[in-house]
């Protein structure tokens, strides 16, 4: 394979995502992209991921962080909290992943994708 | 053949994706279980074209909300999943026809029905439920002729929820930002002419319960967000009723903390000097009314019409999310010529075969599965009450999936014997006039709707009555 420049991994940042059966994902992605661009590219399996195609209207790219990834991710919108708010099973330290674009600091980080069952029962307790 | 397992759904907003998981859990979670690689999917919808509430609920403006139609698009298009549109279960096919054809039957009919309030006054013109008024501006067929009268000054929203707040959006925002969506053309000219400056935003508790009084619709952070900065619109809150607000906040959780912040800022800050200006400008003006119930909806001299509506003022007994409202004797009278009644959608019952929770307006399940009745599922609004958002209606689509797959799995569902699936079902429809609408046809009326749209600006012109709709598919 001539003319094509090898993927120079340097450049890529890893991220491990953990799916909702709880095992771990491994995909790469570019400075710049977002996390739902990586779910998308890499052709990742989460069921419904990214409905409404990183818009800010759905909600359905919720990850879950640890305490000192979830530090580095920058700065968080309103209308990220707006949709957010509406998440199953809302964590301190959960984000949208359509607003979270990678950085060569974020290498190696890991992103949950919450469960879904474990969330109804989360939902259960707190709101009725 | 090996296993082949027919399974049959209705439709839902999400309607592709209890499907989808089926055939993905298999690879991921279920890999040892390969019978169910044969699976095959068929969605029976009432109407002729699909997507429910995220096409005949969302609202105009909302078009990135909308882009959930991809992803059911592709799962529809599935190689073994088929579109049967125009098919009314219950009427036009029985359960028990379908449970003959299939081995599992998935219900997710939403919630179509309407809560009523209740009061004398109710069926007077001008007095609409929040749901026909939203299926009239969002071309609902069944909503097409509800013409609703917009030539009075005032609107009252009874309700506080999402869908209240899409409703008062509708009315006040200016006629620019609607041209371009795909509102119908008739709703747009309505709403032009519309005399409506001051829309009440009614709610039985206070700010700090807005979020779970209205149990069946959700909160609603972003749809406030966009009422507070309408272009040509300001918020005109009653100060008084945010007494105590601030103190009472410590105790109450995210997100509704963040909500009643909003409506608290809203309430009490004197805004920068622009945003003042702003507001100064507005030709429009919404409101929300705390600590009032309806008691009667009040008619001009004539009896014929809505002019005002009696609300009993009421008083908080406990204090937080817990509080009750009690009345206080006193009453307000307010004078309007729209009332819109956004207190809930519910579930009605399909077929008297299907147990049926009339107290909870549900399907009684466990995880899914339809509790007495072996064979059948249930997602969406009629599994779990006409509540939350895409997404969630989506998580506890894939758990009914979920529940479903296991049954195969353990033999609690039976699929061993051939079933003949959309075949017989096909035949039986033919046999009574009955013509499905496929996918393809739905494409057709598509491409019809997108061209329409493309002439006036709009992402796409709804076609409006089911006959036409047939007519276009072809039929
Ligand atoms: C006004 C409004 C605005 C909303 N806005 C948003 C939003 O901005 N963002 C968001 O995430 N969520 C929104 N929602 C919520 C979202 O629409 C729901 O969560 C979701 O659509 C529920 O899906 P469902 O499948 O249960 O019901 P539906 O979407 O109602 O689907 C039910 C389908 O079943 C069909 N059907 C009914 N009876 C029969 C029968 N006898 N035979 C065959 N077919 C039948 C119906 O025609 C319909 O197509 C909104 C809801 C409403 C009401
Ligand atoms: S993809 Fe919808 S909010 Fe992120």
């Amino acid at each position: 394979t001539t003319g094509k420049q090898p993927l120079r991994s340097d450049n890529k940042v890893t991220i491990h995502f953990i799916n909702r059966d709880g095992e771990k994902v491994t995909a790469k992605g570019s400075p710049g992209d977002s996390l739902l661009d990586v779910v998308i590219n890499e052709d990742l399996d989460f069921d419904g991921f990214g409905a409404c195609e990183g818009t800010l209207a759905c909600s359905t790219c919720h990850l879950i962080f640890d305490e000192e990834v979830y530090k580095q991710l920058g700065p968080i919108t309103d209308e990220e909290m707006d949709m957010l708010d509406l998440a199953y099973g809302l964590t301190d330290t959960s984000r949208l992943g359509c607003q979270i674009c990678l950085t060569k600091s974020l290498e190696g980080m890991v992103a949950r994708v919450p469960d879904s069952v474990a969330d109804i029962r989360q939902s259960k307790d707190g709101s009725s | 053949q090996g296993h082949k397992c027919y399974l049959e759904t209705l439709p839902k907003s999400a309607f592709a994706f209890p499907i989808m998981a089926i055939t993905r859990c298999v690879s991921v979670s279920f890999s040892s279980f390969q019978a169910c690689q044969d699976v095959e999917v068929d969605i029976y919808e009432r109407l002729p074209v699909p997507f429910g509430l995220v096409r005949f609920g969302v609202a105009p403006d909302h078009p990135e909300v909308k882009n959930v139609i991809n992803t059911f698009t592709q799962t529809a298009k599935h190689s073994r999943c088929s579109f049967y549109g125009n098919v009314n279960v219950g009427k036009d096919v029985s359960i028990e026809e379908l449970q003959q054809a299939y081995h599992a039957i998935i219900l997710s009919y939403g919630a179509e029905g309407n809560r009523s309030m209740g009061v004398p006054g109710e069926d007077l013109s001008g007095v609409y439920s929040a749901k026909d008024f939203v299926g009239w501006y969002n071309g609902l067929p069944s909503c097409r002729e509800l013409s609703p009268d917009l030539g009075c000054e005032t609107a009252v929203i009874l309700g506080q929820g999402n869908v209240a707040l899409d409703v008062a959006r509708i009315l006040l925002s200016p006629i620019d930002i609607l041209k371009n969506t795909d509102i119908t053309q008739p709703a747009l000219e309505a709403l032009a002419e519309s005399q409506v400056r001051r829309v009440l935003i009614v709610g039985r508790r206070g700010p700090i319960q807005v979020a779970c009084t209205i149990k069946m619709f959700f909160y609603c952070g972003r749809e406030l967000r966009e009422m507070v900065n309408l272009p040509d619109t300001r918020p005109e809150m009653v100060p008084a009723d945010f007494e105590g607000v601030t103190e009472a906040l410590k105790d109450v959780q995210r997100p509704r903390k963040r909500l009643t912040e909003l409506m608290l800022k809203t309430a009490l800050e004197t805004p920068a000097e622009k945003e003042q200006e702003r507001r100064n400008k507005a030709s429009r003006a919404w409101s929300f009314r705390f600590f009032r119930s309806p008691v009667e909806i009040l008619s001009d001299p004539n009896r014929n019409r809505v002019a005002g509506i009696r609300l009993a003022v009421n008083q908080l007994e406990g204090s937080g999310e817990g509080a009750r409202a009690v009345l206080t004797g006193e009453v307000e009278d307010v004078s309007c010529g729209l009332v819109i009644s956004s207190i809930g959608y519910k579930s009605l019952p399909i077929d008297p075969s299907v147990p049926f929770d009339a107290c909870k307006a549900i399907i009684p399940n466990t995880m899914g599965r339809v509790q007495q009745a072996a064979g059948l599922y249930c997602s969406g609004w009629v599994k779990t009450g006409p509540t939350g958002v895409i997404a969630t209606t989506m998580n506890s689509s894939f758990d009914t999936a979920r529940s479903l797959l296991e049954d195969m799995e353990f033999g609690s569902l039976d699929v061993s014997a051939a079933k003949p699936g959309s075949q017989s079902i096909s035949a039986l429809l033919a046999k009574r006039g009955v013509k499905p609408v496929i996918f393809s046809d739905w494409e057709k009326i598509n491409s019809i709707e997108m061209s329409r749209g493309e002439a006036t600006g709009k992402p796409r012109e709804k076609l409006l009555t089911v006959e036409e709709m047939l007519q276009v598919a072809g039929k």
